[in-house]
Parts: structure tokens; sequence; C-alpha cells
């Protein structure tokens, strides 16, 4: 059978009246999530997989909509009949976090308190957080183990805390292009990243929504910052070196070289849609992220209560998540005696690798999804 | 929450036939639950053995990427890594054993892998082909280089880069404090040869067991 994408699929969503209790303190009384599903359950319920979102991603993993078909899943290239992540074999799941912006509860939510949007109200949200959520989603849909749980980036740090919140729920963590904590230089970026919002006048201390504006430049900024971080310097080379806009200098500060048009571009267009309290709460998440803390920073130790088996993947070319990152989660697993592969992609563009297709990447994650039981 | 039922992984055991002669002779070593570190692991096969047989808590080695997805696709712990940048990463005496079959001829940092599998493991296990086999020296006695199973490729493309012999091996224990508990050799028919044979003329791969002095 050839490859193919999984077809029209709908959001669906889900209602949870139980409280929520947050790492932060913070209490979400009732909340909602958003979700998709592609391929079938099996009569056992042993073949969910779960597929966790990074900063801008959503529910919508694969497939498009039907009154939407150019809204194409951001991991669509990995998911499907016959895709790495094949739907034929594999119950996948997407939801989109607390916090987000595509539909489950956050910032922009109203606020059933107030019939307002939270705004500046809503609580931070940790990893540690999402993952509690999204095991509730899982309870409701009678799964009470994962065959897999994935993700790159943030979504990888998602999979890694599955194992060490629900060890028992999970047989198999992916774990791709991601690192146990943030390095000093990545919270640097995401700290740049959220000055651009919260200086920008149109933030209103993050209740913006109540004037019927967005912090547009903000917003605009942070992501022109993290898309830097997500290129190569190889990648942009090859794709923008020194190419002028207009063939010669105009002596201006409007778009002089192809690499300000492009990013300019990606942050007007990222602007229009995402939510910049979304933004902050998605970046902060990042930085507190750090499962070896209570543990005096011992990762291995952090892994000690593990039960998957694990697989890391790494993008040469990544500086933001560097190869170096992705080996300190696995020494700490061979340390903690977890059973654990690891690969590192020969591949030029940067962190973005591991949403694009490449060979090698795509027939490794073949090929250890191949032999996971269901 | 229910207690996991299904198996991690559709695994299934090889019999000790359908392994490479002397990954099985190397396998005959390993006993139960051992940690074990294979170095430059190729397709995973002796550590798909072991797993299954002997329950080890083991992982591989090896830099190729299509030989890393081989692995994988058996369900064999594959770190990909390029040994010649030493084991980093890996506490020091963490294995009861470090496997090294056939490649210490390819690498270039000779000395220091030994070391350092000596350091992350309580034993070493080195196979290799022996350069001063009766069949060798007769070839270079032809004036040729020679050319056999154990060594099967031509000057001009052979990804080995040391050349050397049991009685060399055993020198360069000495040198680095290394004592041989174990000699295994085999001819050139894979049969073993008995232990108070000369391997240095009669093997053409030798197998070592090493520890610390």
């Amino acid at each position: 059978m050839a490859v193919r994408s999984v077809g029209v699929v709908s959001p669906q969503r889900m209602v949870f009246d139980e409280p929520l209790r947050l790492k932060s303190g913070g209490v979400l009384p009732r909340y909602e999530l958003v979700y998709e599903t592609y391929g079938e359950l099996n009569a056992a319920k042993t073949n969910a997989v779960l597929v966790c979102h990074a900063l801008s991603g959503s529910h919508h993993v694969a497939g498009y909509y039907e009154d939407d078909p150019k809204n194409i899943g951001w991991w669509d290239n990995f998911v499907g009949p016959g895709k790495p992540l094949d739907t034929r074999k594999f119950f996948v799941i997407g939801v989109n976090n607390l916090g987000g912006c595509y539909g489950s509860t956050g910032p922009k939510s109203i606020d059933p308190e107030t019939g307002e949007p939270y705004g500046s109200r809503f609580p931070f949200v940790t990893v540690e957080d999402w993952v509690e959520a999204q095991a509730r989603l899982a309870d409701r849909l009678g799964i009470s183990e994962f065959a897999a749980v994935i993700g790159g980036s943030l979504g990888g740090m998602q999979a890694l805390s599955w194992a060490l919140q629900y060890p028992e729920r999970v047989r198999h963590v992916l774990a791709i292009a991601t690192a146990p904590k943030l390095s000093a230089q990545n919270i640097a970026f995401n700290e740049v990243a959220r000055q651009a919002i919260l200086t920008d006048p149109d933030f209103h201390g993050g209740d913006y929504y109540r004037y019927g504006v967005v912090p547009k430049r903000g917003l605009m900024l942070a992501r022109m910052i993290g898309h830097i971080t997500y290129l190569s310097d190889d990648a942009m080379a090859e794709k923008f070196g020194r190419a002028l806009k207009h063939g010669a200098f105009r002596y201006s500060y409007d778009v002089e070289f192809e690499i300000e048009s492009y990013l300019r571009y990606q942050g007007e267009k990222f602007s229009r849609y995402f939510d910049a309290n979304t933004y902050l709460l998605t970046t902060r998440a990042l930085d507190y992220y750090d499962p070896a803390a209570e543990y005096g920073g011992d990762l291995a130790q952090a892994f000690a209560r593990a039960q998957a088996r694990f697989f890391v993947l790494s993008f040469s070319t990544d500086w933001r998540f560097s190869p170096a990152r992705s080996r300190e989660i696995v020494s700490a697993l061979v340390h903690s005696e977890k059973p654990v592969s690891y690969l590192e992609i020969e591949s030029k563009a940067g962190h973005d690798s591991f949403l694009l297709e490449h060979p090698h990447y795509h027939a490794a994650v073949r090929a250890y999804l191949n032999q996971v039981a269901v | 929450m229910s207690t996991v039922m299904t198996p991690d992984t559709n695994e299934t055991a090889q019999p000790e036939s359908a392994l490479r002669f002397d990954l099985a002779a190397i396998a005959r070593w390993v006993q139960p639950e051992e940690r074990v570190l294979d170095l430059g692991c190729g397709d995973g096969a002796l550590l798909a053995y072991l797993s299954a047989t002997k329950r080890v808590v083991g992982y591989g080695i090896e830099n190729d990427v299509n030989r890393v997805i081989a692995c994988l696709d058996r369900g064999v712990n594959v770190i990909q890594s390029n040994l010649d940048q030493g084991l980093a990463g890996f506490e020091d005496g963490f294995f009861d054993r470090v496997i090294m079959s056939q490649a210490l001829q390819a690498m270039h940092n000779t000395q220091g892998i030994l070391q350092e599998m000596l350091r992350v493991g309580r034993e070493a296990v080195v196979s290799f082909p022996n350069f001063a086999f009766w069949k060798h020296r007769k070839s270079i006695l032809e004036g040729r280089m020679p050319v056999s199973e154990s060594l099967p490729h031509q000057w001009f493309n052979t990804p080995n880069i040391r050349f050397f012999t049991v009685a060399d091996f055993t020198t360069l224990c000495d040198l680095l404090d290394i004592e041989i508990l174990e000699w295994m050799g085999f001819d050139d028919q894979h049969q073993p040869l008995p232990p108070d044979a000369d391997l240095n003329f009669l093997a053409t791969l030798a197998i070592a067991r090493l520890a610390r002095r």
C-alpha cells in the first residue's frame, strides 16, 4: 500500500470538570482540551500513541480539514498510512496543550469567573501540567497505557516527562531534537522574545483582548528571533546567503537582504494567528522544565523510575538543542540501566530538521516503531 | 491503572547456529544478566542473541547509520557514536563486559580504545584477524598482501589501518598493563584450535578475553 495522507480529519473536544492543580500553585477549576485522532484504537487498547507538540504546534498533527484542505497537519509527513508513525498499526492522538491558542483552554478563553478572557489571569503551566492533562484525556478515552509517546523539541520534553510521571503508562518514548533542560543561552533567547512581547504598547499587561488589539510587533519580533534559532548557519547560508531583495543596496532600513524578508514574512504571518500570551506561557514552560532538579541535578536518578524504552534522536546542525544535549539524556538513561537507542542524523536544516522529511530520520523511526509490540 | 501486559518489542530469539562463528564463541563467555557493551555492533546480531538467551542489559555502539537502523529494526539498544572519540558518557566500571569484534584493526586510536574498554568494563573481549596466520605469511613470502576470509579486502580498499598479530597484540597488552585472561583461536575452516596451539601461526581469527592487571 502506498504512503498516503490520513485524509480528512476533524478536531474533537473534551470537557474536564475536575479541577487541575498546577505546579505553579494555580488551579484550573474546569478546562477543555481539543484533540484529533488518526487510525483505529484496537480492541485491547494497546496501540495508542500520543504525539506532543512543540512551541507553536497544535492538536492538528496530520491530515486536513474538509472545509480548509490547505490546513495540513504540522507533522503530516510523519503520521499517516505507511508513514514512519503508521496509522494502520497505531492509534495516534494529538492534543492542543493547556494554555494554547488552538481551542484548548488558554489565555484567550473566557474565564467563567469574570466572563472575560483569562489574559493575565491565566495561571502558569508547565510540561508536567500538560502531561497531567494529557493523562486525564487518555483516561477518558479508556487508554491505560501508551504504546509510545513521541515529541520533538518541547514535545520531546513532554515525552520524557511522561516516562517519569506515569512510568507504568508508557512503553516507548521517542524524544527528538530535545534537551533535558534549557541552557542559559536557550533561556536568554526566550527572554528576548518575551521582552519583545511584554514591552509592546499593545500588550496591556496581557489583557489586550479587552482593548481589541494584539501585541503584533512584539509577537512578530519573538517569532523572528525564534526562526533564527530553528535554522542552522549552513541552512541560512544556502537558502539566503547575502542575496539582495532588489539586486542592489538602497541604503535604507527596509528589506535589503532576502533573510530579512524571510524573517519579516514569518514573523508577520505568525503574529496574525498566534496568541502572545500562549507564546509567553510556553516559553516559560520551556525555561522551567528540569526533571533532574528535584534530584540535585542528577538526571540519571530522575530517570530511575522510568519503565519505558527510549529512542533519542538529534540532528547534526541543531544548535538550539544540539546533539550534545541529547547525549546527556542518553548517558543518564544508560547510567540508570534503561533501554535506550540514540541516533544523530546528518542534516543541514538545524532544529527545524525534526519536522522535515529525511530518509535516514524517517527510516530510523520506522524501524524503531516497527518492533514496538501492540 | 492496569499493569503493563503488552511486551515491549517484537524481538524473537535466534538460535546460536544463526550467529557468525566468532560471535557465537564470544557469546559463550558472557554470563547471564551481565551488563554488556558491544563496540562496532553492526546489525546487532550478537546483542539480540545475548538479550534473548542471557537476559543481558546490552547496548551497542555503531557509527554507520544504516547499521544503526538495522539494530533498531531488531529491537537492539544502539547508540550512535564514533569510537575514535572514546567512550565519554559511560562511567567507570559500569559494564561487566565490553566487546569489540573485528573492529580494532580499523581504529586509529588503538591504545586509547583498549584503555577505554577496560575503564568502563570489568572485562573486555577483542577479536581480530591475525596477520601472522601461516597462509598470510605464505602470501607475503610469495610477494603479495594476504587476502583471506578474515582479511577479505585488497590493499587498496581495505578499511583496516592496523595490521597486527597475536604476538603483537600480546606485547601491546603488556605495555598497557592489560592481562590476557584467555585466548580462543580459529582456523580458516572456522574450527576452534586447541588451547595449547600456536595461535600466532595457526589462527586466522583470534579472540582475547582481557582485564586490567
